[in-house]
């Protein structure tokens, strides 16, 4: 195809714009940069979040999740607040209930789930859940109320289901696997299942 | 006079550049969803209101997940709850709450419809999560 050699010799002429152009840009881009980190400082948060509409009439009103977590303990990831720590250290105190007749379940189980494979096993503890959620949460639906039996495939987690129902909508995110698959197979020498009771 | 590779090069080297842009301009323009708001607009736009944005963070601060999905009975699925406002000044759903009892009343529309025009019912994530299944 390339039978002519002129366009060779045209090429310096084009590098030497290109370059300039690209500096350009760049130094556009960092200038943008600089001043998006100098705004953030006092930015509002719900400003430009593609969900607040700032024409609202009670926008000024509603608190923003910057100020509500101030001196909660943090995280790196979903709402960047570590929420069991939170209501473990006292952090916040959030009602258990409405009716003071509902019966607050709390259970202190932990399960190792060992069909994960190649990777560490899972960890599942009743006592951080039962905290926050009630049994009917999760028994007898998504999860029978017998190690094994549920049927949890990882795939399923990914696609919402099992686990996945909370975890990657509400509760901390999928993308944080050492958090569930935290028992290592190599140091574990005990049953897959209830564990022993831990002491507290 | 066809010439391949000045051609490619004069066409690729704009959208190039458009795209180094747009990757600096990015992050200054756009912000992030609080993770797991929910945004609520199955009637509320086309019956001439805002979106509703639930906050999740925000009420879990008061409330464990149990006292909503489990003693008022909210089903733990985006619209899987037939919330109207007719249920909602009925003392369903956010008015079991909204009453000017546990929270305020529900003389104030625009802290619940506050969302820009055009928003899909679903749950938002800021942060590396989208929803269930789309972490
Ligand atoms: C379990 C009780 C409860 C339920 C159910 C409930 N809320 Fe609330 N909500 C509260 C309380 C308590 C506050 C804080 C009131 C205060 O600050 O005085 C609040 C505050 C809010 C706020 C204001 C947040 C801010 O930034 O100040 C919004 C918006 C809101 N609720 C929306 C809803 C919507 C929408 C629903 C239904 C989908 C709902 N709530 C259901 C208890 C509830
Ligand atoms: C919310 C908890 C959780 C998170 C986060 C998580 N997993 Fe899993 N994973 C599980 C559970 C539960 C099982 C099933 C264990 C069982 O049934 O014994 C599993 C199983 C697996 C399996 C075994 C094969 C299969 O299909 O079930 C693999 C591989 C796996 N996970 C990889 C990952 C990777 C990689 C990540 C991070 C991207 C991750 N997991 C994040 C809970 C989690
Ligand atoms: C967040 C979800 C969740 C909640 C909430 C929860 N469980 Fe479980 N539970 C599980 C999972 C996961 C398993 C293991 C299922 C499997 O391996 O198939 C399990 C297993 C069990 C088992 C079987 C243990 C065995 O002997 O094999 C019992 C009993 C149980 N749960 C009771 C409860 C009770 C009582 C509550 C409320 C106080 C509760 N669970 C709340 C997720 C939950
Ligand atoms: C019904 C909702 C729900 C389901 C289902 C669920 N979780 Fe959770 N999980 C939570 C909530 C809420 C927390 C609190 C932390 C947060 O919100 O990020 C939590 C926290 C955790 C923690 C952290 C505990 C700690 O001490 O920090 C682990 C580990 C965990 N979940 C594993 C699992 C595994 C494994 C499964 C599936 C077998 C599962 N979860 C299913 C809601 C759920
Ligand atoms: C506590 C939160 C809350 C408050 C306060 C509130 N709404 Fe709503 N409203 C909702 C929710 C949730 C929906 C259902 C949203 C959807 O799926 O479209 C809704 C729906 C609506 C709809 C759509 C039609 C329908 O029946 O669902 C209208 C119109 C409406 N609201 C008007 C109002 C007006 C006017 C006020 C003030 C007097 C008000 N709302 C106060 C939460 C609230
Ligand atoms: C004040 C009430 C309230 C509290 C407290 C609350 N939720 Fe929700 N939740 C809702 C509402 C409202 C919806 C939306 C329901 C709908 O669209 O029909 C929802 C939806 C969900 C969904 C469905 C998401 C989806 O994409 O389908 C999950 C999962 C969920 N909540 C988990 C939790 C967990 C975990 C907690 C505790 C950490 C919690 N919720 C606390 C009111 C609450």
């Amino acid at each position: 195809m390339m039978k002519n050699p002129a366009p060779w010799s045209k090429r310096p002429k084009r590098f030497g714009i290109k370059p300039l152009l690209f500096a350009l840009l760049w130094l556009a881009g960092s200038f943008c940069f600089l001043v998006d980190g100098v705004v953030d400082a006092k930015e509002d948060v719900f400003a430009n979040d593609g969900l607040h509409d700032p024409q609202g009439p009670s926008f000024g009103e509603l608190q923003r999740p910057d100020e509500a977590f101030v001196g909660f303990p943090t995280d790196t990831v979903g709402n960047k607040v570590r929420w069991v720590k939170a209501l473990r250290d006292g952090a916040i105190n959030p009602r258990t209930n409405i009716v003071p007749e509902t019966k607050i379940k709390i259970l202190d189980m932990d399960l190792i789930l060992g069909n994960t494979g190649d990777n560490a096993f899972v960890l599942f503890p009743h006592r951080a859940h039962t905290e926050w959620l009630d049994c009917a949460n999760c028994h007898p639906e998504p999860f029978k109320e017998k190690y094994g039996t549920s049927g949890i495939k990882m795939g399923a987690i990914l696609e919402g289901k099992f686990c996945g129902k909370c975890h990657g909508a509400v509760a901390f995110p999928l993308t944080e696997c050492a958090r569930c698959h935290s028992v290592k197979p190599d140091t574990f020498r005990g049953k897959f299942g209830v564990q022993p009771v831990a002491k507290h | 006079m066809f010439n391949p590779l000045q051609n490619t090069n004069r066409r690729i080297s704009p959208s190039v550049l458009f795209l180094v842009a747009v990757t600096f301009l990015l992050p200054a323009s756009s912000g992030m969803a609080e993770y797991a708001d929910v945004v609520l607009n199955r009637h509320a736009e086309a019956e001439g209101v805002r979106p509703v944005i639930y906050p999740h963070w925000f009420h879990r601060i008061r409330f464990r997940c149990k006292v909503c999905h489990h003693e008022l009975g909210f089903e733990m699925k985006v619209g899987a709850n037939d919330i109207t406002m007719a249920a909602i000044l009925d003392g369903k759903f956010c008015g079991m709450c909204h009453n000017e009892e546990t929270a305020w009343g529900l003389e104030h529309c625009h802290r619940c419809h506050s969302g820009l025009p055009g928003l899909k019912t679903g749950i938002r994530g800021g942060d590396k999560a989208g929803g269930p299944g789309d972490y």
